[in-house]
């Protein structure tokens, strides 16, 4: 016998269900005044620094069929690759950016579009600079923990990041990599299972 | 000492993504294992909420959606814990945010059909932040278990459901809280996915009757636990940083 460890054990997950928008989107679901705005519906103001975009997708089970009660978060870093919010070592980032979204998918189609800005790059921990990326997390109903991807840009120079670069099966990296549709449009679909599935993290 | 990255999460602990006996995650659970990545700022960062964020009101779903002078129709209850990292240490400013069905069983969504009635004088949904220890409180209605379609007679336990933001974007959690006693809580294959009974026991909150107000309202204590934070001796700096 040895000393014990006294550390805790997290939570377990458990699925978000599907009336996730009672929680975190009761404006959307018709629960008003109660709480001012839903969390995360909006990101920018008339003052954030940086390239204004706009990201637009869905989440596919492995049928091929859009989820209608997913709940899609994303946290990138300010335009400068800052991350907002005052925990980055390497300063405040801008003030008028939140970092973070929150959308639902259509109750109909299962759409999603997060207005916000391209973000800067961030170092990797070894001090080599990370391409621009943004990062995702997926819950819905039949998810029992949360999915963590990352969303890349298609005009950047891929190739070098750290992370995509040290992916065995390289023909998977596309999943990782938004489609331009337009000036500052982009279109990310994540797939949870079978042809094209979605790389997720283990963070 | 300075901060390093998070505790790797431990997935024999945690529900696997597969759990058949709950059919939804049959075609919603990735089919290749997940890429191990090292944490960097992405992960070990997160949205920071202002303390306005929340009002004090919102966090009593007894009487954030009542009409002038009513309540909420339900057991009336206080849900009260400390939220804390796999170091035992409170988590001071974390955003809780929860949803849950009436006292009937009955959510209140359009897409939500069970015949239970609903109650006009109940949303179903509160939040709050912790104090500067990782305490919190709400003040609501013991919901109702409810059937839902997956085997032929599924029936949920009570429950709540808890959205967690700590520190960092790599602590994100969504949970669910059960009741001390619920038999319902072996029968439902959305907790038996936990793969260790203490998984289970650890959602499970305890009647704590020293925490109950006289002629007003019974406490359960719930606490969370998010992922730790490596603490090291020595400075490990970025290179270039």
């Amino acid at each position: 016998m040895a000393q014990k460890l006294d550390y805790l054990k997290e939570s377990p997950s458990q699925t978000a269900g599907p009336y996730v928008h009672i929680g975190c989107f009761p404006n959307m679901c018709d629960i008003e005044d109660v709480f001012d705005a839903d969390l995360g519906d909006t990101m920018l103001t008339d003052a954030t620094k940086g390239d204004r975009i706009s990201i637009t997708g869905a989440v596919y089970d492995g049928t091929g069929t859009p989820l209608k009660d997913a709940m899609v978060e994303i946290w990138q870093a300010d335009g400068k690759g800052i991350y907002p919010g005052g925990r980055d070592p390497r300063g405040p980032g801008d003030a008028n950016f939140s970092g973070w979204g929150r959308k639902a998918g259509d109750p109909l189609t299962g759409e999603w579009t997060f207005a916000t800005i391209k973000p800067g790059a961030v170092p990797f921990p070894d001090g080599r600079m990370q391409a621009p990326h943004i990062t995702f997390w997926v819950v819905a109903r039949g998810i029992n923990i949360g999915l963590q991807t990352r969303m890349y840009f298609p005009e950047e120079d891929n190739a070098a990041d750290p992370i995509l670069s040290r992916i065995e099966h390289q023909n998977r990296v596309p999943t990782l990599i938004a489609e331009k549709m337009g000036k500052g449009q982009y279109r990310f679909d994540i797939r949870l299972q079978g042809e094209g599935e979605t790389i997720f993290f283990d963070i | 000492m300075s901060d390093g990255g998070f505790f790797a999460r431990d997935r024999s602990w945690q529900p696997p993504a597969l759990t058949p006996e709950y059919r939804t995650s049959v075609a919603r659970s990735p089919s290749r294992a997940l890429l191990a990545m090292p944490q960097t700022l992405t992960e070990t960062t997160g949205p920071v909420f202002a303390p306005d964020t929340v009002k004090p009101e919102d966090a009593d779903l007894i009487h954030n959606y009542a009409a002038e002078g009513q309540s909420a129709v339900g057991p009336r209850i206080i849900v009260y814990g400390r939220v804390k990292d796999e170091t035992g240490r409170g988590v001071p400013n974390a955003l809780l945010e929860i949803w849950q069905a009436n006292a009937g069983g009955r959510y209140r969504h359009k897409k939500e059909s069970y015949i239970a009635a609903l109650d006009p004088n109940f949303s179903g949904c509160g939040r709050c932040m912790t104090d500067e220890n990782g305490n919190y409180e709400f003040r609501t209605i013991q919901p109702g278990a409810y059937p839902w379609p997956n085997r032929a007679n599924d029936w949920r336990p009570a429950h709540i459901h808890f959205s967690i933001f700590g520190e960092a974007f790599a602590q994100r959690l969504i949970t669910q809280m059960y009741f001390e006693g619920d038999p319902m809580i072996p029968l439902c294959p959305i907790v038996q996915g936990i793969p260790q009974k203490e998984g289970i026991e650890s959602l499970t909150a305890a009647l704590d009757m020293s925490r109950t107000i006289p002629m007003d309202a019974r406490a359960y204590k719930f606490d969370l636990v998010l992922r730790g934070r490596r603490q090291t001796m020595f400075e490990t700096k970025m290179e270039g940083a």
